[in-house]
């Protein structure tokens, strides 16, 4: 099987040292106040669709500027540049009846990683940077209804989100992409079907990469939207055997530090975090101060909780810069050896001692 | 029990068809909502597990796991633990694995077909991230001796390991449990054979676990729980020190090995180890004695009788009965101090439950409605005693001041209102509730008649926010100065302040929830505290608005004369429209309600419910077949009433003319010589942007032979109604305090309303018009229009200006005709009543005008002799424009 090179070299440089992930790409578009044209650009002037606020187009439409927020977080100090490729599958891009360019969006998404992360390597032999590919969860879920008041409807099943998922994959495959990023997991089912498509796709490409595997909690009641515990998060994903598992979005760093400090205890993995600026403030906006959230991320560096750090909603290359600071020096997590167990879930963790 | 035993864990049986006669009998009539109750009692009884069979042959087994799966899914308190989805089909195994999100266990795999399909099953486990039960069964048979057993388990152990990538701590082996005492003398060493087996397999195969089916075991006594229960118990027993550490077992019946009583134990043991060759016998012969009645569980279904009387009250909220709600109301008036203490009380707190199970989609809506029918019956039994004692209070007794209460017209739901009418009823408020789907015009009416202080809306849809809106505009422009109460469970304070508060000039208050309302009524009830409680509010919601500005964005639209530039292409120079039968006018006067009924469109009535899935399917529905299926049952009982007692004398009257197209309007005429104009249809035309040859800029006119083109053309219209007495039938039932079938009622005339459409449709087309005299269509084609010619109807999409309809009426001279009557804001009453045009040219379709700009509306209102602002007024919902803001542009330039 062919393994690259550059994702080996990642792990080993997880265990010397706090790695460093990007931070959010939708803050850095919104700041660029982009209007229906730049989104339509030359690419799909004239077309009727209103392809406003879907940033994953941008890859097609304003490459530059794409390209210009990963240098500028690789600038920062980022290690791994995410592909802007968050909505980029069939069933998201089905909003803006954009389903026939996913393929290009994402093989251009991680063109525009790759080259960012080209020149910052060309300019400076000392450094190696990574491109992470992002596959986000898409708008449906397949584990709970989009209905409250009629929770046995399914909007979408498991194998169509699954070829959604591995269709985007493939193009990121191509594109060249070190690593895949499973992230924003609201739904277990749904990464159970990425996996399982990312599997298929490893299988029938014969190239493997590695899995970053990343949900995200709902709300202080510490679980996930379709009710998971982080433990039973990990007990369901932990077939995967990902590179990291870990959390992202829905708070900030202050307020994921319980469930992220569980999910490190329980995670025979590295892990790998990246928290909003904060919580969001009355109009859904986030605004952390850059010191405050590189503060609260060194904590869980000093408590040995994490092995690579970033950013999510409301982060800035200034959060990235200040987080790269604040966690140099700092001793990376060990991973915890585990008893071996048959480790089960439903919404909670079950395990029966082997 | 020792402590090998408590780390023992116990799998759930019973929701399994195989193993469980009353599961398979549930599964097989259908009826998910107690068999969920089954899996609920298990994870209750303390199953760790709970295995779910659907191996029956009658049964869709795949459908079927499916089905009970998501439906568990949605359970919290039963989806927390992990599933075991069982069955002897690779298939079902399969569905059910796409249908968890947490760690599974599959039940089961073994080499019975060889080692190649064991394998491809076994890597797929894997990738769906499951762990597996894997049967001591090969390509010769299922072993029943210690060595065989052992044997495939070490076989199955190293292919799963070493070759499909599995983790040996996520292989289950079943050693299969076989019955014993059966009088076949090979079967007295299966318990040996088994516990043998165990414990190579926990020696040999590290990290491996055992499991068993223990029923098994004993079913030779069928019939004699109290013996089968005993036997388990002593298997377990001596399989868990030898290393078994799951079972299959009935979490709720584990019997504890020190209670078996001894000369049971003994014997058993006997047969347990084949100890003696009489061991069998000499079961038997005490069995008898053992056996229990078994008639327990029989009276079940009036269990929760014996509770508390709060705990009945609960019950039957939650569960919608009404049979003793009298008696328990009583009964807990007698023990409280005041009768206002029951409603404060177990009434409240079982509304509460309600609240909290629908919130978390775990009733639906005709259910909650039901409660509320318990709830009402409740309230009014407890409402004399409650006046009797404030009479004798005292005069002082005064209602402290008076609200309006209604749901918002299109929305059914009450019971956050209901509850608000409570909490202020208990506050000693007077409380106007005028129900559920509450026209603005009924709302405002009679808070004019009714004298109220103050008026409360509530919705929990979404539409809903856009009738507040225009309530709250409404109300300004009748020149109201009451207080709006905004509440619901789509509403927030936000919304208030941004969309509804700047319709209205004076108090707009958003009230969150019912404990809130007493606050906010005090306030703006209060000489002295209520102006600056308005002004403050008033400040936070212009705070709250000018924090949110700017994030508005409207798309772009092109001027008028380039949609009508990319008007639809129709080849006009060939045209020859059909001739109606007639012109002018017939009217129906009355109607059979059989032929409508048959025609009923069911999957909107479903919807109205928050039922969602299409008939016929909905009543097979996973989730809400079951609630569908009873609703349908209600719904078609009271259509029987309905036709066998006359309730209901629908009537239409349809129209032809002679009419052209003159730009975006319909001209139409006396006769066919067109000589005399009589009238003119104006239609309103699409503005949104085209690419290169997309789509034309639709308007209605486009489907009507313009003047120019000479040839003569025709347009019809219709009313139809299925009858003004569903008022009278609906208030009857809210008399009696069951607003499920008011609301059932009018839910039904509506479909009726619809059907008759539909039929006076199909009549035109093939009949009264006659340009598809052939057409056979069956309903469900009927229903998905597949026929041509359209019927639009003002205030909907493709003719979004309500002021239309007052042309339509007076062409028909509908009133007359139908008794169908327009209201000030052109809704037409009663309600059950469906109006609109007929357009025969076979490329008209129906279409949505969407935004327009403001050079359409100009253009509009000229030709309507309107004026634009009045215009604006009723084009709101489809201005790309804020009409004040343009007002403002054009003063300040």
């Amino acid at each position: 099987m062919n393994q690259p090179q550059a994702p080996k070299s990642l792990e080993a440089e997880m265990k010397n040292r706090i790695v460093v992930l990007d931070g959010a790409m939708g803050t850095e578009i919104q700041a660029l106040k982009l209007v229906s044209a730049d989104y339509h650009g030359k690419h799909f002037e004239g077309l009727g669709n209103d392809l406003t606020g879907n940033n994953d187009i941008l890859n097609l439409t304003a490459p530059d500027a794409i390209r210009d927020v990963h240098a500028s977080y690789l600038a920062a100090g980022a290690d791994i540049v995410t592909t802007n490729t968050f909505n980029a599958t069939t069933i998201s891009q089905a909003d803006y009846e954009m389903e026939e360019y996913v393929v290009e969006i994402n093989a251009e998404g991680a063109r525009l990683a790759r080259e960012a992360c080209q020149q910052v390597m060309d300019a400076d032999a000392g450094r190696v940077c990574w491109v992470a590919g992002a596959i986000g969860p898409s708008n449906k879920t397949t584990s709970i209804s989009p209905d409250v008041n009629d929770p046995g409807f399914r909007a979408i099943d498991f194998d169509t989100i699954k070829e959604s998922y591995k269709h985007a994959a493939r193009a990121l495959l191509v594109g060249g992409v070190d690593l895949f990023l499973i992230e924003t997991i609201f739904d277990t089912l749904n990464a159970k079907a990425c996996i399982f498509g990312l599997e298929e796709l490893f299988e029938e490409t014969l190239e493997r990469r590695p899995m970053m595997i990343s949900g995200t909690i709902t709300d202080l009641s510490g679980r996930t939207l379709t009710g998971q515990t982080p433990e039973a998060f990990w007990n369901s994903v932990r077939h995967a055997d990902p590179m990291t598992v870990g959390l992202n979005c829905s708070m900030g760093a202050q307020q994921l530090r319980p469930y992220l400090s569980e999910l490190s205890r329980v995670a025979d993995t590295f892990i790998c975090a990246y928290p909003n600026a904060g919580l969001p403030n009355e109009f859904g906006e986030y605004d952390e101060a850059a010191e405050t959230t590189a503060r609260f991320v060194r904590e869980w560096a000093e408590d040995g909780l994490v092995n690579i750090v970033g950013g999510c909603c409301g982060t800035t290359p200034a959060h990235i810069a200040a987080i790269h600071e604040a966690v140099a020096g700092i001793a990376p997590r060990e991973i915890p050896e585990r008893e071996p167990a048959m480790r089960l879930s439903g919404l909670e963790p079950f395990t029966v001692p082997a | 029990m020792s402590e090998a035993g408590s780390q023992f864990v116990n799998i759930g049986e019973r929701t399994n068809v195989t193993g469980s006669a009353r599961f398979r009998e549930l599964i097989t009539n259908g009826d998910y909502d107690t068999a969920l109750e089954v899996a609920r009692q298990q994870v209750e009884n303390g199953a760790q597990v709970i295995d779910v069979n659907m191996d029956e042959g009658m049964l869709d087994s795949e459908a079927a796991m499916v089905r009970f799966l998501n439906l568990i899914a949605a359970e919290p308190d039963i989806s927390r633990v992990p599933i075991m989805i069982d069955s002897s089909k690779w298939s079902v195994i399969e569905a059910g694995l796409k249908c968890v999100q947490g760690k599974a266990i599959v039940n089961s795999i073994s080499l019975k077909e060889g080692e190649e399909p064991f394998l491809k099953q076994a890597r797929k486990i894997r990738r769906y991230g499951a762990a597996t039960v894997v049967m001591a069964f090969d390509e010769d048979g299922q072993a029943d001796t210690a060595d065989r057993k052992f044997e495939i388990c070490a076989r199955s152990y190293k292919l799963l390991t070493q070759k499909a990538g599995m983790r040996a701590e996520d292989i289950i082996f079943d050693p299969n449990i076989f019955a014993v005492a059966t009088g076949i003398e090979e079967h007295n060493e299966y318990a040996i054979a088994f516990i043998e087996a165990t414990k190579r397999i926990r020696a040999e195969l590290p990290h491996a676990h055992v499991s068993g089916g223990v029923s098994n075991l004993s079913f030779s006594f069928r019939g004699n729980n109290a013996v089968r229960e005993a036997m388990h118990a002593a298997f377990l027993y001596h399989a868990i020190r030898a290393g078994m550490d799951m079972g299959i077992v009935n979490a709720g019946q584990i019997m504890v090995y020190d209670d078996i009583p001894l000369d049971l134990l003994e014997r058993i043991e006997d047969v347990l180890f084949n100890r003696r060759d009489d061991a069998t016998d000499r079961l038997l012969e005490i069995a008898d004695e053992h056996c229990d009645s078994g008639a327990e569980a029989a009276e079940k279904n009036l269990e929760w009788r014996d509770g508390s009387v709060a705990q009945r009250m609960e019950y039957a909220l939650v569960h919608g009965i009404s049979d003793f709600v009298i008696d328990d109301t009583e009964e807990a008036r007698l023990e409280a101090e005041r009768p206002l203490h029951v409603i404060e009380g177990p009434l409240m707190a079982g509304m509460n439950v309600v609240g909290d199970l629908f919130g978390a989609g775990k009733m639906f809506l005709p259910q909650v409605v039901k409660s509320a029918r318990v709830m009402k019956q409740a309230v009014a039994h407890l409402t004399p005693f409650m006046e009797a004692e404030r009479e004798a209070a005292g005069a002082a007794a005064e209602p402290n001041g008076k609200i309006l209460l209604a749901t918002v017209k299109g929305d059914v739901h009450d019971i956050g209102k209901n509850i608000v009418g409570v909490v202020l009823q208990c506050n000693n408020y007077d409380v106007v509730d005028l129900g559920v789907m509450v026209p603005a015009e009924k709302i405002l009416a009679t808070a004019r008649d009714e004298a109220v202080d103050i008026i409360g809306v509530s919705g929990l849809i979404t539409p809903s926010l856009d009738e507040m809106v225009a309530l709250a505009r409404e109300m300004k422009r009748q020149e109201f100065d009451l207080p709006l109460l905004i509440g619901g469970a789509t509403t927030s304070r936000l919304h208030t302040a941004v969309k509804v508060a700047p319709g209205y000039d004076k108090a707009v208050i958003h009230v969150p929830d019912a404990s809130k309302a007493v606050g906010v009524m005090s306030n703006l009830l209060s000489k002295t505290a209520r102006d600056d409680y308005v002004a403050q509010i008033r400040d936070e919601y212009a705070a709250a608005r000018e924090k949110h500005a700017g994030s508005g964005r409207s798309s772009k639209r092109q001027t008028i004369e380039g949609a009508r530039a990319n008007q639809a292409p129709i080849d006009w120079s060939d045209f020859a429209a059909p001739v109606p039968s007639f012109l002018g006018t017939r009217v129906f006067e009355v109607y059979d309600l059989e032929e409508l009924r048959a025609r009923i469109d069911w999957t909107p009535f479903f919807r109205t419910w928050e039922l969602a899935g299409k008939y016929p399917d909905i009543l097979d529905d996973d989730v809400v077949g079951e609630s569908a299926r009873e609703l349908f049952d209600d719904a078609n009982e009271m259509l029987d009433r309905m036709i066998a007692e006359a309730w209901l004398t629908p009537k239409a009257v349809v129209g032809f003319w002679p009419a052209n197209a003159v730009g975006d309007d319909i001209k139409l005429y006396a006769n066919a010589d067109r000589s005399e104009e009589i009238s003119v249809v104006h239609t309103l035309r699409q503005q949104m942007m085209r690419g290169n040859n997309a789509r034309p800029n639709f308007a209605l006119a486009d489907f009507v032979c313009p003047a120019d083109a000479g040839a003569p053309d025709y347009v019809g219209g219709f009313v139809v109604t299925a009858g003004a007495e569903i008022d009278g039938i609906a208030n009857r039932f809210e008399r009696d305090n069951d607003d499920y079938n008011s609301i059932l009622a009018k839910a039904l005339t509506d479909r009726l309303a619809e059907a008759f459409a539909e039929r006076m449709h199909q009549r035109v087309r093939t009949e009264l018009w006659g340009y598809a005299p052939d057409e056979a269509l069956s309903n469900e084609e009927l229903i998905s229009e597949d026929y041509r010619g359209i019927r639009p109807a003002p205030g909907y999409p493709a003719c979004p200006d309500h002021t239309e309809k007052r042309t339509l009426f007076d062409l028909l001279d509908a009133e007359a005709a139908t008794g169908v009557e327009l209201t000030e804001s052109f809704a037409m009453w009663p309600p059950s009543s469906v109006s609109g045009f007929y357009f025969a040219h076979p490329e008209a379709r129906y279409f949505g005008v969407g935004k327009i700009e403001r050079d359409q509306v100009e253009d509009y209102a000229a030709r309507k002799g309107m004026d634009v602002e009045m215009m604006e007024r009723w084009l709101l919902p489809n201005l790309n424009y804020d009409p004040a803001e343009f007002e403002g542009k054009n003063t300040a330039e």
